[in-house]
């Protein structure tokens, strides 16, 4: 067993771990945030992505213990209490869901994208961002949108955090 | 409409647990004492299995259990079955072999169930499963759909030809005689491509054994639960359904796979008493690919007989449908009675004779795909009439307005009764919003820059909400297929609706809310959508073939109906008036010609409270329920039309517009119904540019991950442009006809017609890869050399 320490959606975790378990696995089974989905298990869908000091990860091709030290952040941890992130807005005003099960991926990456391109996002690169997540129910068109508003959204929540 | 009632685009009241990471799927959940499952799978396609030896692996750390197929013989657990019942034309009825849930002396494809090993944790499972050891003596197999009856290879005893019926639909003679007086022929040769469903949440299971009350529950990614519970129960002969509880949660995806009831989900119910502990298994993706039900497969010869003027005088077609090494739970009905009804599309063709041969093969069973027997029909009829428009030089779309059915209703050669439609009006609408006028400059505008444009049509026609249920089990159908639900009212006047279908992303959860909110007034907020639980809900058909909307939501309304009746006796004893004079509207009882009315809320309360009533003729409650049987399949049509460009140099196909205009009847709630048709398209255009499930001769699966398997990517699609036309459906109450299936339909061959326009040549197959689309430039610009 390997023991790991990490902060995960702000609370710090210590557990021991098989040191084969993966990220998504610790997330999980060990601290039962199951919002967190593995589609794939070949790093292709997406439907995993998590934050790793602040940067996307396919939650289900990194061990635990890689994180161990680092600050995690999961689909449960973006909304600011019952208040929803503009990115989980976004995705629920434009329907870019259908079953759901992407959909955590989903918003993780389209915040990841946010945050390293900023909010004025063109769909032909929000289409190519999006390329490593999968989604069969909703032929993205309506994920698109979502992302659109959202990062624009995104922008002006910064913009109130930083007049406040 | 009100804000939140039929025809209101609302935000869906299941997406706040979704966006939030608290869905709850079938492997979130966990179960006290649960141990793990993992499948030993063949290898190999074809062999006979000489000898298991378990010792090994029962010897590992954390082993429970490994169990085989003689083990579910020695329980007499039964076999998985196949529920449609076809008869092949010479009266005799389809071949079905034995099926047994773990393999008993022989594995037939790759991925086949061997052994089932249960540990403490997945790990040991997984380590032990390969400590399992199988003696094999291989066999050669079989793979390809079109060599199958001609292969000395036997899948099954019982078809010694691999031939599991030949079955046929329509009138021959007069079929041969419209080919004979025809002055054009219009021939195809088609593959229609095999295909995996992949939603992207695997198929999971959890058995679970109570000895105090000798009961089992099954927890499952399932479309529906109560035809899992009974197949599980009166055929499989796991449990009697009293004492089986079938829950299948949050599914993440179907598109028919989560439909037919598995090897895995039966072990696991069955193991789960065996081990004394809840047994649980999630499939990997590659398991996923293997295992689960594909799609689709068929090779068709297909003929459209014309006269001099253009006018369809009879369609002729012979296809072989592959459906797999064992017979899925619906396989046998898709290439069969959901096919060849549909081979008339929105035409006005006099004579249609269609033969279909299904055929057993070492691959994974075939069944239900998003579409299922229709996207192959769409496929042979639109192909079909694109090419004879362009041999006989005449526009396309001109050509099929020409052969539109325009008189309704319409009885077809092969069966179907098509209700209302009107195909002009979405053909002119979708060739208004596709600027149909403007391609030639646009095309001119891609040759400037040494591209390739075309453009592709497709006037598809569907059956949805297959029924009645007579006329099912008259064609073979072991079920019946209505719907049910029970609509109960609470003493306050808040509303919980029990369905029988199931959503497992079409947002049912909203919708069927939306229905309550328009027929009882109640706010939508106070409305809970119950299903997928075989103790809440008592029976249901469960969500397919596009039915939910109208048989689920029919009978929805039916009960809703019988509330307002009890209602009204209600309110006439709460209102002291007689009760011929209670109207119901806006969500309050009022006594005609009075201003005396009273709101739903209090006539709720007041039924259980029967304080003005009681020792009347009149039970206390209001609570209803009701059994919707359709008396027609609805026909959801429209047209899509897709234009591409192409670069010659590399065969790389971009979609630059895609339209889709449909008719889906009353829709209640647009967005929704947009979302089904974007996925349905995205799908569509999958089969058509990028998806395909190839076997290798030895009956590999060489497209086994996401890595081979080339699933739609967001940049691999556009924006659509989507429009609608009404026609309500006179069938059920509601007008509606459907509209899950309506894009994987409708766009594989608007996107081959736009392929083949661009390209000039006709032989273009799916998926038009770039490499193939290459091949089919050089073959139009030297057909001589290249041939």
């Amino acid at each position: 067993m390997a023991s790991v320490t990490m902060t995960v959606n702000g609370k710090s975790v210590t557990a021991d771990v098989d040191p084969r378990t993966l990220l998504a696995q610790f997330v999980r089974e060990h601290l039962r945030l199951t919002g967190t989905h593995v589609g794939c298990d070949t790093s292709q869908c997406g439907a995993c992505v998590v934050h790793v000091d602040g940067k996307a990860v396919k939650a289900c091709t990194m061990l635990a213990v890689q994180a161990d030290g680092c600050e995690v952040l999961t689909i449960e941890g973006l909304a600011d209490g019952a208040e929803l992130h503009p990115m989980q807005a976004a995705f629920r005003e434009h329907h870019g869901l259908q079953c759901g099960y992407c959909t955590p991926g989903m918003i993780m990456t389209a915040v990841d994208m946010v945050n390293r391109l900023g909010s004025d996002l063109d769909e032909a690169t929000i289409r190519h961002e999006l390329e490593g997540n999968i989604c069969r129910c909703t032929g993205y068109h309506n994920i698109v949108r979502a992302v659109e508003t959202g990062a624009k959204a995104m922008t002006g929540a910064s913009a109130r955090q930083a007049a406040e | 409409m009100t804000g939140t009632g039929i025809g209101a685009p609302v935000r869906r009241k299941e997406d706040q647990r979704f966006i939030t990471g608290k869905g709850r799927y079938t492997d979130d959940l966990t179960r006290p004492g649960q141990a793990h499952a993992y499948f030993v799978r063949s290898p190999h396609a074809h062999a006979e299995i000489v000898k298991i030896d378990k010792a090994a692996a029962e010897a590992m750390p954390g082993v429970l259990a490994v169990l085989t197929g003689d083990d579910l013989a020695a329980d007499n657990i039964g076999g998985l079955i196949c529920g449609w019942m076809i008869h092949s034309k010479d009266g005799t009825p389809m071949k079905a072999g034995a099926h047994p849930a773990l393999a008993q002396g022989k594995v037939r494809y790759v991925g086949d169930h061997v052994a089932v090993v249960v540990a403490e944790t997945l790990a040991q499972a997984r380590d032990a499963a390969e400590a399992v050891e199988v003696d094999y003596k291989l066999l050669p197999a079989i793979a390809e759909t079109a060599k199958a009856r001609s292969s000395k290879v036997v899948v099954h005893d019982v078809a010694p030809d691999n031939t599991v019926y030949e079955w046929h639909l329509g009138d021959k003679d007069a079929t041969e005689a419209a080919f004979k007086k025809a002055k054009h022929v219009t021939s195809l040769d088609i593959t229609n491509n095999r295909l995996i469903p992949n939603p992207i949440e695997t198929r999971a299971a959890i058995g679970e054994y109570d000895m105090g009350t000798d009961t089992y529950t099954l927890y499952t990614t399932s479309q529906n639960p109560h035809v899992a519970r009974l197949v599980l129960s009166a055929f499989i002969g796991i449990a009697p359904e009293n004492k089986l509880r079938v829950i299948a949660p949050d599914v993440g995806g179907g598109f028919g796979s989560k439909i037919f009831i598995y090897a895995e989900e039966t072990v696991c119910v069955w193991a789960s008493k065996k081990v004394g502990r809840p047994v649980r298994w999630n499939s990997d993706r590659t398991e996923a690919f293997l295992s689960d039900a594909h799609g689709r497969d068929h090779v068709t010869r297909a003929q459209l007989a014309l006269d001099d003027s253009g006018k369809i005088l009879g369609l002729r077609v012979h296809t072989i449908a592959n459906l797999g090494a064992y017979l899925s739970t619906f396989s046998s009905s898709v290439p069969t009675y959901l096919y060849a009804p549909l081979l008339s599309g929105q035409y006005d063709i006099p004579a249609i004779y269609a033969e279909v041969d299904g055929v057993y093969t070492n691959t994974a069973p075939v069944d239900a795909y998003r579409g299922a027997g229709r996207p192959e029909a769409t496929f042979v009829v639109e192909r079909l009439v694109e090419v004879a428009a362009r041999e006989l030089g005449m526009d396309p779309a001109k050509f099929r307005k020409k052969n539109y059915i325009k008189r309704f209703p319409h009885q077809t050669p092969v069966i179907m009764n098509y209700d209302v439609g009107d195909y002009g009006a979405s053909l002119e609408k979708a060739l208004e919003m596709a600027d149909y006028k403007g391609f030639n400059k646009r095309k001119r505008e891609s040759a400037k820059k040494g591209k390739l444009r075309g453009i592709g049509f497709s006037s598809y026609i569907e059956a949805c909400g297959i029924a009645p249920s007579q006329a099912v089990g008259s064609l073979g159908a072991g079920v019946g297929l209505w719907e049910s639900a029970e609509v109960r009212v609470n003493p306050t006047g808040s509303v919980e609706v029990l369905t029988g279908s199931h959503s497992h992303g079409q947002g049912h959860e909203t919708t069927f809310a939306q229905l309550v909110c328009e027929r009882l007034g109640v706010d939508i907020n106070q409305v809970n959508i119950v299903h997928g639980d075989t103790d809440k809900v008592q029976f249901g058909m469960g969500t397919y073939g596009s039915r939910s909307g109208a048989v689920g939501m029919s009978a929805i309304t039916r009960a809703i109906d019988k509330v307002i009746e009890k209602g009204k006796k209600v309110a006439a004893y709460a209102m002291e008036a007689s009760e011929k004079d209670i109207e119901f509207a806006d969500g309050k009882f009022s006594v005609a010609g009075t201003d005396k009315s009273m709101a739903f809320g209090e006539i709720a309360l007041q039924a259980y409270i029967a304080h003005k009533f009681s020792g009347q003729d009149l039970e206390p409650g209001l609570k209803e329920g009701a059994f919707y049987d359709p008396t027609n399949f609805t026909f959801p049509a429209g047209m899509h039309i897709c234009e591409v460009e192409i670069d010659p140099d590399t065969g790389v196909t971009t979609i630059e517009r895609f339209t889709a205009v449909d008719d889906f009847g009353v829709v209640i709630n647009p967005m929704i119904v947009e979302g089904q048709v974007h996925g349905g398209i995205a799908q569509g255009v999958g089969q058509a540019l990028l998806e395909n499930a190839v076997y290798d001769e030895s009956g590999q699966l060489v497209t086994a991950s996401y890595m081979d398997y080339a699933m739609p990517r967001a940049d691999d699609l556009p924006s659509f442009d989507v429009g609608m036309t009404v026609t309500p459906c006179p069938s059920n109450p509601l007008g509606i006809k459907g509209c899950g299936e309506a894009g994987a339909i409708a766009a594989p061959p608007a996107v081959i017609n736009a392929i083949t326009n661009a390209v000039g040549h006709e032989d273009v197959p799916m998926p038009a890869t770039p490499r193939a689309v290459w091949h089919a430039i050089h073959k139009a610009k030297a057909p001589m050399a290249a041939e």
